[in-house]
């Protein structure tokens, strides 16, 4: 059997494409849950990664959380935390910013503290005061790794909201865990190429906002 | 002005990085700081825009107790160059001059178009403006770093080791550079070095530190080369110091001799009868504009026919020559020493010859002065 | 649930050797093999890249998307092909292995200084011995920064495969925990997935302790380069240029 012919037929299928579980509700679904999990973990980890990263304090324990985190298994959390919660959306954002807090935070705090300590000395010397430093200088000298761990961040959560499907909710996933249980094979490979588009074009949105966004003078120093 | 007074930086671990220092240095003058690493030289410089805050003692910036002063509205009002420039990487390099600018409230179009200005005076070309700190080299980019220092005309200039991470040319051109931009400005500049020889060069007066914090002399470049109040001193400046201040004399205390200078149109036995009256064993042939052309020994001259023009013989390279209302006694010193005659020789601003100098001449002018006060504070100028 | 406590330990007493046991058994081969596999890929690959330069940005941009797809999407795409054999999940997390491993040997073997390499070069070393006995020695504690991210991530991920019906402590999780609606055996799988986790984690260290002893003094200067990739995983910089030919000639 032809993977890309069956994903073309079914794809193509006019069904797919309408309806509560068409591929525009459960790629919005998808989407959805992503983009809030992503944002949710952006305004938690970077402004703390920012100010342990400026003043210095909790390093160790931020690399120590990160560490934890990534050796969670996270079906298992997200599992554990529906059967203490109850189903629905709240308990897999949960799970799904708990994912993605760590490699926000320690990539903020480790390109806050990877700023130059000449540059630093040259601001402070120069007048600026504490929070100047942290804006003008210390978030867009950092902001490439930043975006590098939002990157990871997104690709992670993109992914694993396809498991919050084996807890009753929506998403591409869907496709996934219905196909299987009514062993349409071709849905099950829809669902699964779909998010692989998904997680491919996040990583590409990346690559564009990081040529939007980070300084040419910071692009092409970062090569040294 | 800016005054120490009993100023000691103590740290927690019990080391004394600046023991007890009381210093004046002058308004609109050039003060270096100079000594062996971990003589708090840095940490000196680094008070007066409190950068560090002493541990006991008071500085005053014209007057006024600094720790009166918000230490950010204080350093925006002191330029700060650092070793390696410490340009911020985001910003292109008309944006990091405009910083204090920024900081300060200027708008946009007043606060560029002042770093514009700027970029001429330390000599950037415009259109580097809109280039990034990695797209310059390295002295460019201390160039970016003196022009940011001075974007809201502080009075008073502190430079860490400016000059230390780059070449030995290209220093040597950013000093230039630098005493051409103080001649014109008038700032009150702290510098601070491990070199004694950019100290020389720069320095108004210098401090020298010695390990501990504590200084161990504040006094002209002059002074301080002829009378080092110590052995530590002494040894940090360097035993060739007495050559080194021969700088501070003008070569204008010779008087080179014109006798034993001929034009290349004279002929050899004529050339020899006055090498012969004047007891000198070489002669200087000039062309028709008195340019230097080499030196004719007598022997040469005796070998000759007496009847060819000198400017036909075989000449010695002349080497390289001084110039007498502008130089030094260490370039006329350097110059007979490179000599293959020995003798140097001087030249006018236009590179006529004005006459010869033998080292035994050099001796005597050298050992005359070796009592004096120099008559300058400074070097004399085309002397590197 | 609700009222049912956490944890019963008389669950865990009772079914301590199987299923227990044999999940966590099948839980170290899971992770283990991808990881061996992705080393054995990724240092011959990050070698031939570091050696011609121009082939890591392709092999770079390749790593990328290779790191964007989601296993967990691989492994229902396997799934008619390699059925319920482990390869569903060995060949998966071996690419992910691969695309976290690939970047660090490059960027490793990059950090060697050119003045080593012109010495090594200059007292006589032949290509493959210099390989071996200089720049492969000093690329190590950037290669096993990355192989310590790579395991933990595979050991955390193993579980995800018990989706598509293959075993390892994400069977506990999802079927004697899950479908029962039993939180003790979710947080065994937990726990001891961490526990794996960090053991694998401790070994590795051990190891560049043991291999790279010239490092320990100065450790905190190579984690500065290293944290942040590691926890970037692939990808974290751009391919090295000789920058020094772009900057403007000196004044």
């Amino acid at each position: 059997m032809n993977l890309f012919l069956e994903f073309w037929l079914w794809i193509s299928d006019p069904a797919q494409w309408s309806g509560g579980a068409g591929i525009p509700t459960r790629l919005g679904q998808h989407v959805l849950y992503s983009a809030q999990a992503l944002a949710l973990a952006t305004l938690i980890g970077v402004p703390v990664g920012l100010v342990t990263g400026h003043t210095g304090r909790g390093g160790f324990l931020t690399a120590s959380i990160a560490n934890f985190a990534r050796a969670l298994p996270t079906i298992g959390v997200l599992m554990l935390v529906v059967i203490a919660v109850g189903i629905g959306v709240a308990p897999v954002m949960v799970a799904l910013v708990a994912l993605a807090v760590p490699p926000i935070l320690v990539n903020t705090y480790e390109g806050v503290r990877g700023v130059d300590p000449q540059l630093k000395d040259a601001a402070q010397g120069m007048g600026m005061r504490g929070h100047e430093v942290l804006l003008k200088l210390e978030l867009p000298v950092a902001l490439p790794l930043i975006l590098l761990g939002m990157r990871t961040a997104a690709i992670q959560v993109v992914s694993t909201a396809t498991i919050a499907a084996y807890v009753g909710i929506g998403g591409l996933g869907r496709f996934i865990v219905d196909g299987q249980a009514r062993r349409e094979f071709d849905m099950v490979v829809g669902g699964s190429l779909l998010v692989v588009a998904l997680a491919v074009l996040v990583t590409l949105m990346f690559y564009l906002l990081r040529r939007f966004l980070v300084a040419p003078g910071l692009r092409q120093a970062a090569a040294k | 002005m800016i005054t120490f007074t009993g100023i000691t930086k103590r740290y927690p671990d019990g080391t004394i990085a600046v023991d007890d220092l009381d210093i004046e240095i002058p308004a609109g003058r050039t003060t270096v700081f100079v000594g062996p690493s971990g003589c708090g030289k840095t940490t000196s410089l680094r008070m007066i825009n409190r950068m560090v805050e002493p541990t006991t003692g008071l500085i005053t910036v014209e007057g006024q107790d600094i720790r009166d002063r918000d230490p950010a509205v204080l350093r925006r009002s002191i330029g700060y160059v650092i070793q390696q420039a410490g340009l911020f990487p985001h910003r292109t390099i008309v944006d990091n001059i405009a910083t204090v600018p920024f900081l300060l409230g200027w708008g946009k179009p007043r606060a560029r178009a002042r770093a514009r200005e700027l970029m001429e005076l330390v000599g950037l070309q415009p259109e580097q403006a809109k280039r990034y700190p990695h797209q310059l080299s390295g002295g460019q980019q201390q160039r970016v770093g003196v022009a940011r220092a001075l974007a809201a005309d502080p009075p008073v200039l502190l430079m860490d080791e400016p000059f230390s991470a780059v070449d030995p040319v290209v220093r040597t051109s950013l000093q230039d550079e630098l005493i051409r931009l103080q001649a014109e400005l008038h700032k009150t500049i702290v510098f601070v070095t491990h070199d004694i020889d950019e100290a020389v060069k720069l320095g108004d007066s210098i401090a020298v530190f010695r390990p501990g914090g504590k200084l161990a002399q504040l006094d002209t470049p002059e002074r301080l080369l002829a009378n080092p109040v110590d052995s530590f001193v002494e040894g940090f400046i360097g035993y060739d110091r007495g050559v080194r201040r021969l700088s501070f004399f003008p070569a204008r205390l010779l008087t080179p001799r014109t006798d034993t200078v001929v034009g290349d149109d004279v002929q050899a036995g004529r050339a020899r009868e006055l090498a012969l009256r004047s007891g000198e064993p070489w002669l200087l042939v000039v062309d028709g504009e008195r340019g230097p052309r080499g030196w004719v020994s007598t022997e040469t001259l005796g070998a000759a026919d007496p009847g060819t023009v000198v400017g036909s013989l075989d000449l010695v390279d002349y080497g390289h020559v001084f110039t007498v209302e502008t130089d030094s006694l260490r370039a006329a010193l350097d110059a007979a020493v490179l000599s293959p005659a020995g003798r140097a020789v001087g030249v006018d601003a236009d590179g006529r010859v004005v006459g010869v100098v033998a080292q035994s001449e050099l001796g005597s002018a050298i050992w005359s002065v070796g009592a004096e006060e120099a008559p300058t504070a400074e070097p004399v100028r085309s002397d590197g | 649930m609700g009222d049912q406590p956490l944890i019963r330990w008389d669950w865990i007493a009772r079914n301590w050797d199987d299923p227990v046991g044999t999940r966590l058994l099948e839980h170290i081969q899971l992770a283990l093999v991808p990881i061996l596999i992705g080393l054995l890929i990724a240092v011959p690959l990050g070698v031939v890249c570091a050696r011609w330069r121009w082939l890591y940005p392709s092999v770079f941009t390749g790593v990328n998307i290779l790191y964007a797809v989601p296993s967990i999407a691989l492994f229902f795409l396997l799934l008619p092909y390699t059925g319920f054999t482990q390869w569903t999940a060995i060949i998966p997390l071996s690419l992910y292995t691969l695309a976290i491993l690939v970047p660090n040997v490059v960027d490793g073997l990059y950090q060697v200084p050119q003045h080593v390499r012109q010495a090594a070069i200059a007292m006589g070393f032949s290509p493959l011995r210099r390989l071996i006995q200089v720049e492969l020695p000093i690329a190590l504690p950037v290669a096993i920064a990355g192989l310590r991210v790579a395991a933990v991530a595979t050991i955390s991920m193993v579980s995800v495969a018990s989706l598509v019906g293959l075993g390892g402590l994400g069977q506990l999780i999802l079927t004697d925990g899950f479908r029962r609606q039993f939180p003790t055996p979710i947080i065994v799988g937990i726990v001891l997935s961490v526990l794996l986790a960090f053991l694998v984690d401790g070994l590795l260290v051990l190891m560049q302790r043991l291999l790279t002893p010239w490092t320990r003094g100065s450790e905190r200067a190579a984690r500065r380069t290293s944290a942040a990739r590691r926890e970037a995983g692939a990808g974290t910089t751009a391919p090295a240029t000789d920058t020094g030919s772009r900057r403007a000639e000196a004044t």
